[in-house]
């Protein structure tokens, strides 16, 4: 009973601005998640597996922008410009080394190849930047307040939904438009066929992982002005939970990973902001969210149906 | 004659191994102490992992959470009644179990029953998935479990942890459990339900159309997994003498993850011998995160970090070039092992040539 009037007296001391508020840091978590998700819905619609080391991609585009704006003292837009490079080509350097020799390879090795992959990042990360947190450079156009009525909202929050927005639409824009993303839609149709029909696929998964990386890499740099704090593991809980973000909306659909970002975002936010004494368990909401989805829509929101032949 | 001789020959191994490990207790140091005892109980937990990774072909990778319940349970309940108020300060410990001690055996079995009725209610909605998404979801569960236990503090000290678990002074039973899972899993494994889980790793649909309920058996393989887990999870509390949600990271499921891998997924003995070349080698990996001077020279190489690099290159390229492990599928025999000792380089060579 205790549990529902605490509830309550959440929702009826809610004031409008204070909604507002939630509902803006609902959507700006919403937003990155959805940016990082696109990563893992577009490797899994083509290989089938899960990249595990997605999430530690976006950690290592932290430590990039920390070294490029701190220790070189480069301007934040050269920064973020080297940052999306960067990131791209050791996406590209992970699919390289730790997946394309197991193309063929039961799924279970895969598996264990993207996990290792994962750790190794981490490891790497903890060795050479130590574990200690490292504060994300200050950039004060991005992260000073405006006010908007009565509400504060730090301009970061405005920049993330556009930048995500800008980022999908131009995504769609190459998958449905674009001759390289016809081929990305044929292998995801069928693998074997594309191959056949003499597509190059190596050069279609490098492609993938390369736009996929580059995607979590403008979540990052945003995801450090929003949370400043970079450790090793700091993306292993958001990469977990954009994967369940992928599933979400229906593996393998771009569209779905993004209407699942945004479920996970704001659930999470306004499950913080309804019940207070629930907060110590929201990073548990996206993993039941996973297991009721998975239950009744085992193919997402979005997803089509599949069905498994002998 | 050969089974004769075979018999003969295990029965002198278990002697030695007996006599070595009076031997360990009694003159080696504490340091080596530890680790065999380290080895053993990584053992127990490699193989109850094994079971549904391995045999049952179902990838879970939730044995970090499974331990961490069986520990907490070791931690709440064998820490005397009167030393309680010192070791949960902040929050006092909730009356409902504020008086009940259970001597060590006790709370270990306590401790892999819990785990195993968890993998009960976790595995009902679970193992309907599959591959990927069965890795996903077990490793959100450990999570889970570590963050429940991170919060609940009138039952687990929430983030604080639980200090001054009694020493695990009697060794024998971390031998013990160590043997009774070994003979169990073995059993398990040569008996119907053990071809059942083979078939189930090698076919699902194959496997139901020949009438084996996939549910109920990927829920006893998952159950009895969690079950060892959690008496595994039990002693490496009790060993360390404290436990703490940050012991029981996700990362901690990768440690076993390497030793299936390395020993062979599906091998019982390449998981004791995987558990035992991982946890020794992990501990010999040390020196490199110290410093170290070579010819006068600091190499700068060295320090804090670079053991887990090395483990986690280690990880990568037993899976990138040596996908079988060391045993593969196969057990170790007699038979094969006079074999290979008459000559090695033929052996090896046979079995890679196939």
């Amino acid at each position: 009973m205790d549990f529902f009037s605490e509830f309550f007296q959440a929702i009826t001391n809610m004031s409008a601005t204070s909604l507002a508020q939630h509902v803006v840091n609902g959507v700006s978590l919403g937003s990155l998640y959805a940016l990082i998700a696109i990563g893992y819905t577009m490797v899994y619609g083509i290989l089938l597996m899960i990249n595990f080391a997605h999430g530690d991609i976006v950690m290592m585009a932290c430590y990039f922008a920390f070294f490029g704006i701190t220790v070189f003292h480069i301007p934040w837009y050269f920064t973020f410009i080297g940052v999306i490079i960067a990131t791209a080509l050791l996406g590209a350097v992970i699919e390289r080394t730790a997946y394309r020799p197991l193309r063929d390879a039961p799924k279970n090795s895969v598996l264990i190849s993207a996990i290792g992959a994962s750790f190794l990042l981490e490891n790497l990360a903890n060795y050479l930047f130590s574990g200690r947190p490292l504060r994300f450079p200050d950039i004060p156009l991005l992260s000073s307040n405006i006010e908007v009525g009565d509400v504060q909202i730090q301009a970061i929050c405005i920049v993330i939904p556009i930048m995500t927005f800008l980022s999908l639409w131009l995504l769609l824009h190459i998958v449905n438009h674009t001759k390289i993303g016809m081929a990305m839609r044929a292998v995801s149709k069928d693998y074997e066929i594309a191959r056949v029909m003499g597509i190059n696929i190596d050069r279609v998964i490098s492609i993938t992982f390369i736009i996929g990386s580059a995607l979590a890499a403008i979540g990052a740099f945003m995801w450090g002005v929003r949370y400043p704090g970079i450790t090793p593991m700091l993306g292993v809980m958001p990469g977990l939970k954009c994967f369940i973000a992928a599933v979400i909306g229906g593996i393998g659909n771009i569209k779905g990973a993004v209407i699942g970002g945004f479920i996970l975002g704001l659930g999470e936010v306004f499950i913080v902001a309804f019940f207070p004494q629930l907060s110590g368990y929201r990073d548990a909401f996206a993993f039941i969210v996973l297991i009721i989805i998975l239950f009744y829509k085992p193919t997402g929101l979005l997803g089509e149906k599949t069905t498994e032949k002998v | 004659m050969d089974k004769k001789r075979n018999m003969l020959l295990t029965a002198v191994c278990v002697v030695v191994l007996f006599g070595a490990a009076c031997f360990a207790q009694f003159e080696l140091d504490s340091y080596i102490r530890r680790i065999i005892n380290l080895c053993l109980i990584y053992a127990i937990i490699g193989l109850s992992m094994n079971l549904t990774n391995g045999f049952a072909g179902q990838f879970s990778l939730g044995q970090a959470g499974f331990m961490a319940v069986g520990a907490y349970v070791v931690g709440i309940f064998t820490v005397p009644v009167e030393l309680r108020e010192n070791v949960f300060y902040a929050v006092p410990m909730n009356p409902l179990i504020a008086d009940i001690e259970m001597p060590l055996w006790l709370a270990l079995l306590v401790g892999g029953l819990l785990s195993a009725l968890i993998a009960f209610l976790i595995g009902t909605p679970v193992l309907r998935l599959r591959g990927d998404y069965l890795a996903i979801a077990t490793l959100g569960f450990s999570e889970i479990i570590r963050i429940i236990i991170t919060n609940a503090q009138s039952f687990t000290n929430g983030a604080l942890g639980i200090k001054d678990i009694p020493a695990l002074n009697d060794v024998r039973y971390i031998y013990i459990a160590t043997a009774v899972t070994f003979l169990f899993i073995t059993a398990l494994i040569n008996s119907s339900y053990g071809r059942a889980f083979k078939a189930i790793r090698e076919d699902e649909i194959a496997a139901e159309a020949m009438g084996i309920n996939l549910f109920r058996h990927k829920c006893l393989a998952f159950m009895l997994s969690a079950f060892f887990a959690g008496i595994g999870g039990g002693l490496y509390g009790a060993l360390l003498g404290t436990v703490d949600p940050k012991n029981f990271l996700f990362t901690l499921t990768y440690n076993f993850l390497l030793i299936i891998v390395l020993g062979g997924m599906g091998s019982i003995t390449g998981s004791m011998l995987g558990a035992v070349i991982v946890t020794a080698g992990l501990e010999f990996l040390r020196i490199f995160d110290e410093p170290m001077a070579l010819f006068g020279m600091d190499i700068p190489l060295f320090r804090p970090g670079f053991r887990m690099v090395i483990f986690s290159i280690l990880l990568m390229v037993c899976v990138l070039f040596w996908r079988k492990g060391i045993m593969g599928t196969s057990e170790f025999t007699w038979d094969k092992f006079i074999t290979f000792c008459k000559n090695p380089v033929k052996y090896c060579l046979g079995k890679g040539a196939k």
